[in-house]
């Protein structure tokens, strides 16, 4: 590709080419600029987790004394570390799948609640007309400062003593065992995802067009039927962003779930078995390098697979006029 | 309607889960069935004292993890299946924070390993453990020294015995580095800081140091300090000292504080493979003694579970790559120190089968069958010898055992939290990054109330 | 790797169950809300048929309709919230005024502590540059990734790879930074990228965490490293809704990309960028486990939710971690502020 073109044509034909030609070089200029832009970002960006997907195939004596560069000049190469994550020293260790189904479990569900109760939400806050709507949007939106730990212990107790009230047991305790508690988890997610939720989507589905409401409503379609037909295509986008994000909190999520999963391998998600795989005392830190790999593969395919609903984005917005 | 249903989904997925773990039994993969058949065998004589407890379920939370975990499981495995009882152990990393999360949520294991007499003596003052058993009691009484004893009594009552130790004052070093240069295992203080000059004299940094230890960075330079404290002073002042009886800047902890200085605030004697002084505020305390096997460093003082962190490949033996030695006293006439760390089983439950394992746990048939596995210290004196492979293991437990030997529990650990895993620690930072003994003392003495 | 299919069934089960509690909930709301009404809509019809022909006035749309409505809408997320968030922050509140072990009240002791303390100023002016920094550069950088790449060929692969930061656990990127930031002596082998970078200048290396205030700024870097990725999806989200007929149109009046971005791009976003701003800042607000495990608040670098975590969850004094909680919900009312005037100006626009 190359920016310049010999002048061939003169006369008064060239001015006007002229200036078209500078539009297009200028603009090829902006495309050049722009793509060197992009790939500075990316470079630094990936460099740092470039150096910890070398650091992972890196034998552990060479990983804990020297930089991961030095790979390149000195190529001592392992799946040890891989080995170690997958499929553990011990056979008792080795149910990773395990993990792995439990993690699924977990984050499936703690997608779809958050993500279907915040839409209702968030429509009714933006297009139903009720008293002190707006005052009870910002009361949610301000909940989102609320630190997820001072959330545990109250909500802990509601699992497990249930409510009362002077004695007078309102709601029973919940009881679970075994696979049950997996509910626990599901309910702890949404809870604590539902300002944020809201937040985003309210001013997605705020934005829609007025006539689009109006005249829907002027055609005798009830609220429940907008939602469903009108609302839920054109903010797509946003959902499908909120659901990556939710994704990634409940993958990555440790805290909640050690707390309200328990920590065996019949409910823990993988981030609870990978922080163990660190030992007792942190000593075989460098497995955690192949951990991080093995665990980001499912949201990176979550976020490749929804990024068809962004594009599906443009072509419903184009429905506004 | 929903919580209906959701409730008749519990019962079915109960339900079929029964019916799957049945088939799953089918194939033999479940060992835990069957427990009264093993009862009586010849093999589960030790374990009469602990029947009557079939099918009882007993959970068990630490920050014991990977494989040590698993060691422990197979350590009680032949308890379970003589007694019935199903021991569900979970550890985590994030155990003293999450411990009374469960416990005020409502949600207490029935046991937990504490290392923390701190953290168990507010759990007694709050009234959230239970008294030991009279059978813990007197299992604990026969087995283990009153030194350790104290440390889970509050106010008169006995709550916990200890389960497995470690040994704090070694001086981490490569045998054959030192036969090398021909140098000698010293025995008395003076002969460490010649030795240390000697080597500094060399070209070498003879120490290495790291405190970096995430969320809880700072520790390793408290134990430092501690081991100094039992050094320059008698047990008893150690003992004030850490039940804040005299101020934390009393002139006798600037004392040990400026002695550990001498060494670890010397920039001829650290920081050997890392750089100066104030590198060891950065080094990750697992990186902390590599050095030596790269022979840039040849001293590092840090307690017996240093031995998990030598690179794979590394033999861990009096004529091995490393070993490690009795971190000499000042005063041989004083006796021998020895610092040291440990968990105590605490009940928060008192079900007559969570009573039985606490017991179990004390027991020497507990000590001797994990020590059997490998890889364990205890301070139990029914421990044999014999059934401790490991050299530093075998070391440690020698010391554990002698007579001459003056235990004292890790200060930071009982200490309260606030100070022993807060202010004690950061202060420790700073003075490695530069702070001066007296400010920073008195920084820790104003923030223990 | 044995795998026993029938120990993993009851939790394929429960997830099933998961997944039909979700159908019921969410489809019997909808079915309910629009079965129900359409009923009293024919109901009323035949009247409003009947009305007229009497000659009578139609009657009125019921207006609390709209509020029965809005309450099956909002019912189950407001529940969860009272349940999961508003009873937490209200305990909260209750606690710093109590002891460390919450049990005796002390009155204010708790906020006289937090104030007396000199690290509390600090530790509050570090906040302030997080929040003022994170926010800012994250949103700058996504956004101007997100117009970049936009139409890009291999969009997707470019979009992952500034995501990827996000997708690590953050066991993974506290040893990626370990990685950066590391330190080892001069004439020793550097283990950090930052200092090999040093080393390879002719500089001397540096202890980067050590030195304040600088230490700060390179924990701020972390945080931008993360947040940037949601900054650049959810504003690309916004950039591909652009109706595409406003982008043509726009194109046909001969603007340069420049004008573009200033004039229709910008704009047309304001309402994804200001979640993205605001979403940001709260989670600065909140963040501590970056500053927890780099260097735990040593060296002049804490945070206030670092603070709060130490007190109330490392410490035990639950009243001082509460108090700082709480001090939290008060830093968070400028933004509060902020986001009624949005709300207002939306309305009157509207």
């Amino acid at each position: 590709m190359t920016t310049t073109t010999p002048p061939v044509a003169a006369g008064t034909q060239a001015v006007d080419k002229r200036s078209t030609r500078v539009s297009r070089v200028r603009k090829r200029l902006n495309t050049r600029i722009a793509t060197v832009c992009a790939i500075v970002i990316a470079i630094v960006w990936t460099i740092p987790t470039f150096g910890l997907f070398v650091s992972s195939f890196r034998p552990e004596d060479q990983l804990k004394t020297t930089g991961w560069w030095t790979f390149f000049r000195d190529p001592q190469f392992t799946l040890q570390n891989y080995q170690d994550v997958l499929f553990g020293q011990s056979a008792s260790s080795g149910r990773l799948a395990s993990y792995f189904i439990n993690s699924l479990v977990i984050t499936v569900p703690s997608v779809l609640f958050p993500l279907a109760f915040a839409a209702l939400a968030a429509y009714a806050l933006a297009w139903i007309n009720f008293r002190g709507r707006d005052w009870l949007y910002i009361g949610i939106f301000a909940l989102q400062i609320v630190p997820l730990q001072m959330a545990l212990v109250p909500l802990l107790s509601f699992f497990s003593r249930g409510v009362s009230l002077g004695g007078v047991t309102l709601l029973p305790a919940w009881n679970l065992d075994g696979a049950q508690n997996f509910a626990q988890v599901w309910f702890a997610h949404t809870c604590f995802a539902l300002p944020f939720a809201v937040f985003l989507l309210h001013n997605f589905i705020s934005q829609l067009p007025k006539d689009l409401m109006e005249a829907a409503r002027v055609d005798g379609a009830t609220h429940p039927r907008i939602f469903r037909t009108i609302v839920l295509p054109l903010v797509a986008p946003a959902l499908a962003a909120f659901g990556i994000f939710q994704f990634l909190w409940v993958w990555n999520d440790l805290l909640v779930a050690l707390i309200f999963a328990g920590g065996g391998e019949g409910t823990a998600p993988l981030t609870v078995r990978l922080a163990e795989l660190a030992g007792t005392r942190g000593n075989e830190w460098q497995r955690l390098t192949a951990g991080a790999f093995v665990s980001i593969v499912v949201p990176l395919i979550v976020f490749l697979s929804l990024q068809r609903y962004f594009v599906r984005g443009l072509l419903a917005g184009s429905v506004k006029g | 309607m929903a919580s209906a249903r959701l409730r008749q989904a519990f019962a079915i997925t109960g339900v079929l889960g029964l019916a799957l773990s049945a088939t799953a039994c089918g194939t033999g993969s479940s060992s835990n069935d069957g427990g009264s058949s093993n009862a009586g065998s010849a093999e589960c004589a030790p374990y009469e004292n602990y029947q009557g407890h079939e099918g009882k379920k007993v959970t068990i939370y630490s920050s014991i993890r990977e494989i040590e975990a698993e060691r422990l499981a197979e350590s009680w495995k032949q308890f379970e299946d003589c007694t019935g009882i199903d021991i569900d152990h979970t550890g985590n990393a994030e155990f003293e924070a999450q411990l009374p999360v469960r416990v005020d949520g409502g949600n207490a294991p029935d046991l937990a390993f504490i290392p923390q007499p701190g953290l168990l003596q507010r759990f007694a003052e709050q009234g959230q453990i239970k008294a030991a058993s009279a059978e813990t009691k007197a299992m604990a009484e026969a087995n283990y020294p009153a030194d350790w004893l104290k440390y889970s009594t509050v106010n008169g009552t006995f709550y916990a015995a200890p389960l497995g130790s470690n040994v704090k004052s070694f001086v981490w070093y490569s045998p054959a580095m030192f036969q090398e240069k021909g140098w000698s295992v010293p025995t008395t203080w003076d002969d460490l800081i010649k030795l240390s000059d000697t080597i500094a004299d060399s070209g070498i940094k003879p120490w290495c140091a790291g405190i970096e230890s995430g969320d809880a960075t700072g520790w390793p330079a408290t134990d430092w300090i501690e081991d100094l404290m039992l050094r320059t002073q008698t047990p008893e002042v150690y003992d004030q000292w850490t039940t804040h009886q005299i101020p934390f800047n009393d002139p006798r902890v600037a004392e040990a504080v400026d002695r550990a200085g001498t060494i670890l605030k010397n920039e001829k004697y650290v920081n050997g493979g890392f750089g100066g002084v104030r590198s060891i505020a950065t080094t990750a305390f697992q990186d902390g003694g590599l050095p030596i096997t790269q022979g840039k460093c040849a001293l590092h003082r840090q307690a017996s579970f240093y031995a998990n962190q030598w690179p794979e490949g590394t033999k861990v033996a009096e004529d091995g790559d490393v070993f490690a030695f009795y971190f000499p006293a000042i005063d041989p006439a004083k006796g021998k120190p020895v610092l040291g760390g440990g968990e105590f089983v605490t009940a928060f439950a008192d079900r007559p089968e969570v009573q039985a394992v606490q017991t179990y746990l004390a027991s020497g048939e507990h000590a001797n069958s994990r020590a059997k596995i490998g890889d364990w210290v205890s301070a139990n004196n029914k421990l044999d010898l014999a059934n401790v492979a490991n050299p530093i293991d075998k070391l440690s437990v020698e010391l554990l055992q002698d007579d001459s030997t003056v235990f004292r529990f890790d200060g930071s650990d009982l200490m309260p939290a606030a100070v022993g895993a807060g202010t004690f620690w950061k202060g420790m930072v700073e003075w490695i990054n530069g702070g001066n003994t007296a400010n920073v003392l008195q920084g820790i003495e104003s923030s223990w109330k | 790797m044995e795998f026993d299919f029938a120990e993993q069934a009851p939790k394929l089960i429960m997830l099933l169950w998961g997944l039909v509690a979700f159908a019921v909930v969410i489809g019997g709301l909808l079915v309910l809300l629009d079965a129900v009404p359409a009923f009293f809509a024919r109901r009323r019809e035949a009247r409003f048929v009947a009305a007229t022909a009497n000659g009578a006035p139609p009657p009125g749309r019921p207006r609390s309709r709209e509020g029965l409505f809005a309450t099956f809408f909002l019912l189950p997320t407001v529940v969860l919230l009272l349940i999961g968030l508003v009873v937490p922050a209200l305990r909260t509140t209750l606690l710093s005024f109590m002891d460390g072990g919450s049990q005796n009240f002390v009155g204010l002791d708790n906020y006289r502590w937090m104030f007396a303390d000199d690290s509390i100023v600090r530790v509050l002016l570090n906040t302030l540059v997080w929040v003022t920094l994170v926010p800012l550069v994250a949103t700058s950088i996504g956004l101007l990734y997100a117009v970049l790449v936009d139409r890009a060929r291999l969009e997707v692969v470019a979009k992952s790879l500034i995501f990827m930061p996000m997708a690590i656990s953050f066991v993974g990127a506290s040893i990626i930074w370990r990685f950066v930031y590391a330190y080892r002596g001069q004439g020793e082998e550097q283990i950090g990228l930052l200092n090999q970078i040093m080393v390879s200048l002719g500089a001397e290396p540096r202890q980067w965490l050590l030195d304040s205030p600088l230490n700060t700024l390179l924990l701020i870097v972390i945080m931008v490293w993360i947040q940037a990725g949601f900054a650049m999806v959810v504003l690309s989200a916004a950039i591909k809704s652009i109706p595409a007929d406003i982008v043509e149109a726009a194109r046909l009046d001969g603007v340069n990309p420049w004008q573009m971005f200033w004039q229709v791009t910008l704009p047309s976003i304001r309402p994804a960028l200001i979640v993205v701003v605001v979403t940001i800042s709260i989670a600065t607000l909140k963040v501590f486990d970056i500053v927890r495990t780099s260097t735990n608040g040593n060296y002049d670098t804490s945070v206030i939710a670092n603070e709060m975590y130490n007190q109330a969850f490392r410490y035990g004094q639950n009243g001082q971690g509460s108090a700082l909680a709480v001090f939290l919900f008060v830093l968070v009312i400028p933004i509060v502020i902020f986001q009624i005037r949005n709300l207002r100006q939306q309305r009157r626009e509207g």
